[in-house]
C-alpha cells in the first residue's frame, strides 16, 4: 500500500533555509545540507526546496547547492524556483534533483509544462500552485509570491488552473493554500477537498499545519497523498518520527 | 571491482552514482562497449521514457553489447523496464532479456497515476539480492507503466493490484523503485547487487 507522504519544505534565500509568515517577514532557520541531513534521519519521506527569490528576480535557482544536496541525501527531493525552460529544468535534474517544480514561471507561458512533460516525463513535472480565496468567494491563483512587493493576484481561477496543468503534463499538484499558510491553524481542508475531486495526479498540501491532527485531518478527510509544513518542522515543535507514529495509530499508512 | 553505469540519458545517472559513492563503490559513467562488457558489474539507470530510452541505446550501438552480458546487471527503474521483451510506453521493442511486457497502470476510479511514492515490498524471494530485507521496508516509486508478476518477480508491490517491483532473470536484475533514493533500504539493496 501505498503511504502518504510527510515533505518538509525548505525556503531557500540566497543559500540559506528561511520562513516567512504568511510569506513576508523571512526569518534564517538554518543550512541548507545541515537541514536536509536533519530530515532525512527523521524519516521524511521527500524534501522540497523553493528558492522564493530566483521567480521575481527574473534568474533561475543556483545550482550548486542542489549538487550538494543530492550527494548526501538518499530521499527524494523536488527543486522549485524560477525554472522557466527544459534546458534550466535539466540542468537542475542532472545536478541530482529528482522533480522540479514550477509556479510561476507556468503562469507566464503554461506551455511550459507540456515542454517539461515530454522532455522528462509527467513523474519529474511538479506544478505548484499559490491560492486565495478573493472577495467573490472562488480562489485564485497568486503569482511571485516569494516577494510581497511582486505578488499579484492573477484572474485565473486556482480549480481551472489545476485542471489545464494536469492536461498539459504534470505529474503532481502542490496546493499552497495561502490563507491558512504559517499561521497553524490546520490545512485548508475545504479547499484542498474541492481540490482533490478535481486532481487525478498526486495532491500535495502546504500551508497551515501547526499540530498533527492536522496531518491526519489533511489524510483522512481531504484525502491528499502528501502533507507539506515548514516551520513546525523547522522549530521542532513537532518531530517525524512522533508525528508518524500517531499517524499509524490513527490508521493513516506511513513509512516508519 | 569495477561497476559502470551505462549512460543511456536518464536524468538520475548523478544520484545513483552518488548512492553507490557513499557505499564506497566509484562507478564509471560510459557508454563504451568494451568499458561495459569488461565490468564487474553493470548498472542502466533510466528516468524517462521507453522510446528515446531504446533509441539512445541502439544509438550508441549497446543493444546487443547489453543482451550478451554475462556478469550480473541491475536495472533501475525504467532501466528495469528495457531489460523486459516489450512496452507499451510507446509501442517499444526493449532489450528482451527479462520475458515481460510491460503496461501502463489501468485508469482506475481513485488510483492516482503516476505511482508516486513509498510503497512497502512484500512477497520477497529467497534471493540474495533482497538479503537483510524486512516485513516493513518501504522503497520509494516514480512511475506510470510497470512490469506485471511473473516466475521473474523477487519481490512485489500494490498499486491497484499487485505488479513487479523487483526482477531476475539469470544475470539480469531489476529494480523498479528508486534505491538511490529508497533511504536505508535502498542502500542495502545496492549494497546487495554489489555483493553479487
Amino acid at each position: 500500500m501505498l503511504s502518504r507522504r510527510l515533505i518538509p519544505c525548505l525556503d531557500v534565500r540566497d543559500g540559506q533555509v528561511v520562513k516567512g509568515v504568511q510569506f513576508r517577514d523571512h526569518v534564517v532557520m538554518g543550512e541548507i545540507v545541515d537541514l536536509a541531513l536533519r530530515y532525512r534521519d527523521e524519516g521524511a519521506d521527500e524534501l522540497v526546496f523553493y528558492d522564493i527569490t530566483a521567480s521575481p528576480e527574473g534568474r533561475s535557482v543556483d545550482r550548486g547547492w542542489v549538487e550538494r544536496v543530492a550527494r548526501v541525501i538518499d530521499i527524494p527531493f523536488c527543486v522549485a524556483g524560477g525554472i522557466r525552460s527544459v534546458d534550466e529544468a535539466r540542468a537542475v535534474l542532472h545536478a541530482g534533483a529528482d522533480k522540479i517544480s514550477v509556479n510561476s514561471p507556468a503562469l507566464e507561458r503554461p506551455a511550459l509544462i507540456d515542454e517539461l512533460a515530454a522532455a522528462f516525463g509527467v513523474q519529474c513535472v511538479v506544478v505548484g500552485i499559490d491560492s486565495l480565496r478573493d472577495a467573490d468567494g472562488e480562489w485564485h491563483v497568486r503569482q511571485y509570491t516569494g516577494d510581497p512587493d511582486k505578488t499579484q493576484a492573477l484572474s485565473r481561477r486556482t480549480l481551472d488552473w489545476m485542471i489545464e496543468a494536469q492536461q498539459r503534463g504534470a505529474g503532481e499538484i502542490v496546493l499552497n493554500c495561502m490563507g491558512s499558510d504559517g499561521v497553524r491553524k490546520g490545512y485548508d481542508l475545504e479547499q484542498l477537498s474541492v481540490a482533490r475531486a478535481v486532481c487525478h495526479v498526486p495532491l500535495v498540501a502546504s500551508g497551515g499545519a501547526g499540530r498533527p491532527e492536522h496531518f491526519r485531518d489533511a489524510f483522512i478527510e481531504a484525502d491528499v497523498d502528501g502533507a507539506l509544513a515548514a516551520s513546525v518542522f523547522h522549530s521542532g515543535a513537532i518531530a517525524i518520527p512522533e508525528l508518524k507514529q500517531y499517524l499509524r495509530a490513527e490508521g493513516v499508512a506511513v513509512r516508519l | 571491482m569495477s561497476v559502470v553505469l551505462v549512460d543511456a540519458g536518464g536524468t538520475n545517472i548523478g544520484s545513483v552514482r552518488y548512492a553507490l559513492q557513499r557505499l564506497g563503490a566509484d562507478a564509471q559513467l560510459t557508454s563504451d562497449a568494451a568499458t561495459i562488457r569488461a565490468a564487474d558489474k553493470v548498472i542502466l539507470p533510466g528516468v524517462g521514457a521507453a522510446g528515446p530510452g531504446m533509441a539512445r541505446l541502439r544509438e550508441l550501438n549497446l543493444v546487443e553489447v547489453i543482451r550478451n552480458l554475462t556478469q550480473p546487471v541491475l536495472g533501475v527503474c525504467l532501466g528495469m523496464q528495457l531489460l523486459c521483451t516489450h512496452s507499451e510506453e510507446g509501442d517499444t521493442d526493449c532489450l528482451g532479456v527479462v520475458p515481460a511486457v510491460v503496461r501502463r497502470f489501468d485508469d482506475m476510479p481513485g488510483l492516482r497515476v503516476p505511482h508516486m511514492g513509498w510503497n512497502r515490498l512484500v512477497g520477497c524471494q529467497p534471493h540474495a539480492l533482497l538479503a537483510g530485507l524486512g516485513d516493513d521496508d518501504s522503497a520509494y516509486f516514480v512511475h506510470s507503466y510497470a512490469v506485471p508478476t511473473g516466475d521473474y518477480s523477487l519481490a512485489t508491490a500494490d498499486f491497484g493490484g499487485e505488479f513487479s517491483a523487483v526482477v531476475a532473470n539469470h544475470n539480469f536484475h531489476g529494480m523498479q523503485f528508486h534505491p538511490e533514493r529508497s533511504a536505508a533500504v535502498g542502500a542495502k539493496l545496492l549494497k546487495n547487487f554489489l555483493s553479487l
